[in-house]
């Protein structure tokens, strides 16, 4: 499960010394704390959207209508947006993070890889908010401009990339959550390679292999757990980002039919609408949430799982 | 470790609780130096409401519709007393119901008059006033590069809400506008992604107008909207309109000026075709004054009669809670609201509302005598 | 000659037998160049947000900005309850996520048995990855809703749960790192145990504890989710207000951005600019510290 050295235990004490008990117990309640807000999160959500799930049972997942005129409230078109957009951050991320993690763990002069993966990582820092600013001045009415309509003319006849564009829409939520979710890729994904243990290289170039050839021959193959695993702590990333997806997505209650159709993911629609409305659509409201938490968990997990599976050892 | 997890929530919220009042959440009626206490803000005649001499922080928030002019007037009431804070959030009229009703705020805004099944979801006990403070007209906002004129109608403003109008040279909206030239681009529609008293109004006139808007989306303050982009508040459909060649959208009057967006003039009951002005919706406002609700839960007025008069109008409303919990908030409130309709009304003109016609403005001032704290009438008449 | 294409069917090792071909050597060559080339995208899209950023932003970055409070109708206005808000809410967050997150990390470093170092370090992880406006949610109800109030306070907390798990996972890491020869020496002395980790691994590992902290305090400055339904945002300067509602610069840039005024969307720039000044500022000095020294 864990990816880390276990650290070194304190030698079990003879004498029970009140100080260091009180200490280990202060601490342990620390801990608690930690585990408690992850449950307390889960049943707060569970409560407060209980209402919502005992008028419409399954159908708040399944439901494809949000309709608050009427009080039908459905979460499939949020779903939808939510994995549209975080898939496609991952098809653009995934390539582009993992030939910069093999170039970075395999490739790069180490004093060249060093500051490029810091350069990458500060990415991360970038604050949600401002990627969304960036979004609605920059990027949106770029992407309508060039990219957009070039994809629109070469393949606007298969309906799943129909126009028009207006700059904001699934698609423009998709390409910033890329750019959010690169250094995840990147950094996660140049660790598990570099885990890779070093035989693995040399029985390769001993057979005269380019270092192409080990990178994608040899370390790949036997990271390819940890690698995934990588994507999918990307995707659990792409899937609850609020801000910035809020802010270019387009905010449209309807299931997109193409990516340039404008959407709404889970974490926008609750962003926009849950000071917004009371209720059972407030209620609803924080059932999405309730599936949201159950998706991340989900994919973090399985993300650990598999990122742990190839780094076992000692990492650094 | 699951079971624990109750009692840390428990020992959080009691964290919390310490902390909070040890901030000293609301108003503590500290003596600190008062400007003119006592003195009545109005200068229309009847006695105003006493002023608190305390500090008084209220928190206020709703809709966007009025925001611009709510911000004006708080900040000159701030100036006027500087030991009464008012902190309004523009954040939709949806959120202004939810807190009124939540009870997170000290008083809410909202164009749409609270529902019936609002009203019951109150908590047990609670009644709210609705005080209407101004009117303001609904106008659709077009950014079409080289198009400055446009005139509608209801079923072709309908049809291109519900995306059945797609372009703009379409022989609906052409047939309406002789000798103008559109273009064959495609019509963007802006709408609203929160709870809002504009959509409101808005789809009040587009269901009275067409048959498919009302058995389609429906009136309210949060429709499924069969087209185009969502936006945040006022603001943001504002913004994403200007942003956006090709759009349309809708928009109180003041944000149509702060975007420096052209208005479309709309086809009135008369047959006339009109812009929204504050002339227009004053117009308006005075054929339903008469008829003005006891409960004041006036709904947005739509296709008045009237040569002049412009079809969507709205009055706006602060939301007050009928029974204070704390009387030098009350206090303070009352003062804020009756200069609001007193002093305020003459700022209205200038930032795109209309005043309220003086038998309206006479019955809410009436209103707020019946505001009380522990039972009593906290400006009694 | 052996140069010829390898048959289909021949096994990966009789072709690097086969020697390196001018066709694999190109196919290496292209293949470590698109490498790169991906390398080099990821800096792109940092170098334009930072250009705009810096571009549209400068120019509003100013006196007004930092010392005016917000203003009807955007001119004339400025930031000031936003970033005096940033720093109260960041400074109490920290206040109360710094001692949760080094004790749990201390209690999964040092005392907790195999089972619960890993309970909580999941918990941890998974925190990590709860959308944070979810943390909203959860404080909402938790602080907002049974004290009527909108409140910094309730803000605060948003933050400090977000940055928590943060703390805890950099403190148990660095811990890990710690010698066990000091601590045996220290055992050896007679110090009991809890004074030797306040006051032999702990300050050990100072830099790397605060390394953690400052990234805590940078993430929590750039969040905006969870203070959406928390502190609300304010349009008034609140300095020690924190029952009642506070702005915050995350959101300043996001009312901002939706204006229609061009004069309250060049503040956005502005706060946005400052904005990232704190929060890269503190990741590189941070970073570039760690990086540099091997005093762990």
């Amino acid at each position: 499960m864990t990816t880390l050295s276990r650290p070194t235990r304190l030698p079990a004490r003879r004498g029970p010394r009140r100080g260091d008990r009180a200490f280990a117990a202060g601490t342990r309640w620390a801990g608690i704390a930690i585990v408690s807000l992850l449950v307390g999160i889960a049943i707060v959500l569970a409560v407060e959207s209980w209402p919502a799930w005992r008028a419409f049972g399954t159908g708040l997942l399944t439901g494809t209508t949000w309709d608050p005129t009427r009080d039908i409230y459905g979460a499939v078109p949020f779903i939808v947006g939510t994995l549209a957009t975080a898939f496609i951050a991952v098809v653009i991320a995934a390539p582009v993070g993992l030939l910069t993690a093999i170039y970075l763990a395999e490739f790069a002069d180490r004093r060249l890889a060093t500051p490029l993966t810091f350069t990458i990582e500060l990415l991360a820092a970038i604050p949600s908010v401002v990627l969304g600013l960036w979004g609605i001045f920059v990027l949106a009415p770029l992407l309508r401009d060039t990219l957009d309509a070039f994809v629109i003319a070469a393949l606007g006849w298969i309906p799943l990339f129909a126009g028009p564009s207006y700059g904001f829409g699934v698609s423009t939520a998709g390409v910033i959550l890329a750019i959010m979710i690169l250094p995840t890729i990147v950094s996660i994904g140049r660790e598990v390679l570099r885990s890779v243990p070093a035989a693995q290289r040399e029985a390769m170039y001993g057979l005269g292999a380019t270092r192409w050839e080990v990178a994608t021959r040899a370390v790949l193959p036997y990271a390819r757990s940890g690698v995934v695993g990588a994507v999918i702590l990307g995707l659990g990333r792409a899937l609850g980002e609020t801000l910035a997806v809020t802010m270019v997505i387009g905010n449209t209650d309807a299931i997109p039919t193409s990516v340039f159709s404008q959407g709404q993911s889970i974490a926008s629609k609750i962003a926009v609408t849950f000071n917004e409305s009371t209720g059972l659509q407030s209620e609803s409201l924080v059932g999405l949430g309730l599936i949201l938490l159950a998706m991340t968990l989900l994919l973090n997990a399985a993300a650990r799982l598999l990122v742990a599976r190839t780094a076992r050892g000692p990492r650094r | 470790m699951t079971i624990t997890s109750p009692r840390r929530l428990g020992a959080l919220a009691l964290v919390a609780a310490v902390a909070v009042g040890a901030c000293g959440g609301g108003a503590t009626a500290a003596p600190s130096a008062s400007s003119e206490p006592g003195a009545s803000p109005a200068q229309t005649g009847a006695a105003g409401p006493a002023v608190p001499s305390g500090t008084v922080s209220l928190t206020g928030a709703g809709a966007t519709f009025p925001a611009p002019l709510y911000q004006v007037w708080f900040e000159q009431f701030g100036t006027i007393h500087p030991n009464i804070k008012i902190d309004y959030q523009a954040i939709g009229s949806g959120g202004g119901i939810k807190n009124i009703t939540s009870q997170t705020v000290d008083f809410g805004a909202s164009d749409a008059p609270m529902k019936d099944d609002e009203i019951a979801a109150l908590p047990a006990g609670t009644k709210i006033l609705h005080v209407p403070t101004a009117l303001g007209a609904v106008v659709v906002i077009f950014n079409v590069p080289g198009l400055t004129d446009l005139k509608l109608d209801g079923p072709t403003t309908a049809g291109i809400f519900l995306g059945t109008i797609t372009k703009w040279n379409d022989p609906a909206i052409a047939a309406l506008n002789p000798g103008v030239t559109l273009p064959a681009s495609d019509v963007v529609v802006v709408h609203r992604s929160d709870g809002s008293g504009t959509t409101n109004a808005f789809t009040a006139y587009l269901a009275a107008v067409s048959d498919a808007w009302k058995g389609g989306p429906g009136v309210g303050k949060d429709v499924q909207w069969p087209t185009g982009i969502g936006a945040k508040g006022n603001d943001g459909v504002a913004a994403a309109t200007k942003q956006t060649s090709g759009a349309i959208g809708y928009v109180e009057l003041q944000y149509a000026a702060q975007a420096g967006l052209a208005t479309a003039a709309l086809k009135n009951a008369d047959g006339a075709f009109v812009q929204g002005s504050v002339d227009g919706v004053t117009a308006a406002a005075d054929a339903a004054a008469a008829s003005f609700p006891a409960d004041f839960r006036q709904d947005p007025i739509i296709n008045g009669p009237g040569a002049a008069t412009y079809p969507i109008a709205s009055f706006t409303f602060l939301l007050l809670y009928v029974d204070q919990k704390d009387q030098a908030k009350g206090q303070a409130l009352i003062a804020l609201v009756y200069w609001a309709l007193t002093d305020g009304q003459a700022l209205e003109k200038g930032l795109g509302y209309a005043p309220l016609p003086a038998a309206v403005q006479a019955k809410a001032i009436a209103a707020l005598h019946t505001i009380t704290f522990g039972g009593a009438p906290i400006w009694p008449e | 000659m052996i140069g010829a294409v390898p048959a289909r069917d021949a096994t990966l090792a009789e072709r690097l037998r086969a020697g390196r071909s001018p066709r694999r050597r190109a196919v290496d060559r292209a293949g470590r160049g698109l490498a790169l080339a991906a390398t080099l995208a990821c800096v792109v899209p940092l170098a334009a947000v930072l250009f705009f950023v810096v571009a549209k932003g400068a120019g509003a970055l100013n006196l007004d900005l930092l010392t005016k409070p917000a203003k009807a109708l955007g001119t004339g206005g400025g930031a000031l309850q936003s970033w005096l808000g940033t720093v109260q809410m960041v400074g109490l967050a920290t206040l109360i996520a710094v001692p949760v997150g080094i004790a749990a990390g201390i209690y999964v470093s040092e005392f907790a048995g195999h089972r619960a170092a890993r309970a909580i370090r999941f918990a941890s992880d998974v925190m990590v990855g709860v959308p944070s406006i979810l943390v909203g949610i959860f404080v909402y109800v938790l602080l907002v809703l049974p004290f009527r109030q909108f409140n910094a306070f309730a803000g605060s907390v948003a933050l400090a749960v977000i940055i928590v798990p943060v703390i805890q996972r950099t403190t148990e890491e660095v811990l890990g790192l710690v010698p066990r020869e000091l601590r045996e020496g220290s055992l050896a002395l007679g110090v009991p145990s809890w004074r030797t980790t306040l006051s032999v691994v702990l300050p050990t590992a100072r830099a790397g504890v605060l390394t953690g902290v400052m990234l805590g305090v940078a993430r929590a400055a750039g969040e905006t989710a969870p203070l959406l339904f928390t502190a609300l945002g304010s349009r008034l300067v609140n300095i020690g207000g924190f029952g009642e509602p506070m702005d915050s610069l995350t959101l300043f840039i996001y009312n901002g951005a939706r204006s229609p005024i061009a004069a309250l969307n060049d503040q956005a720039w502005g706060a946005a600019l400052l904005l990232l000044l704190l929060v890269l500022g503190i990741n590189v000095s941070v970073r570039l510290r760690s990086m540099g020294g091997v005093r762990a």
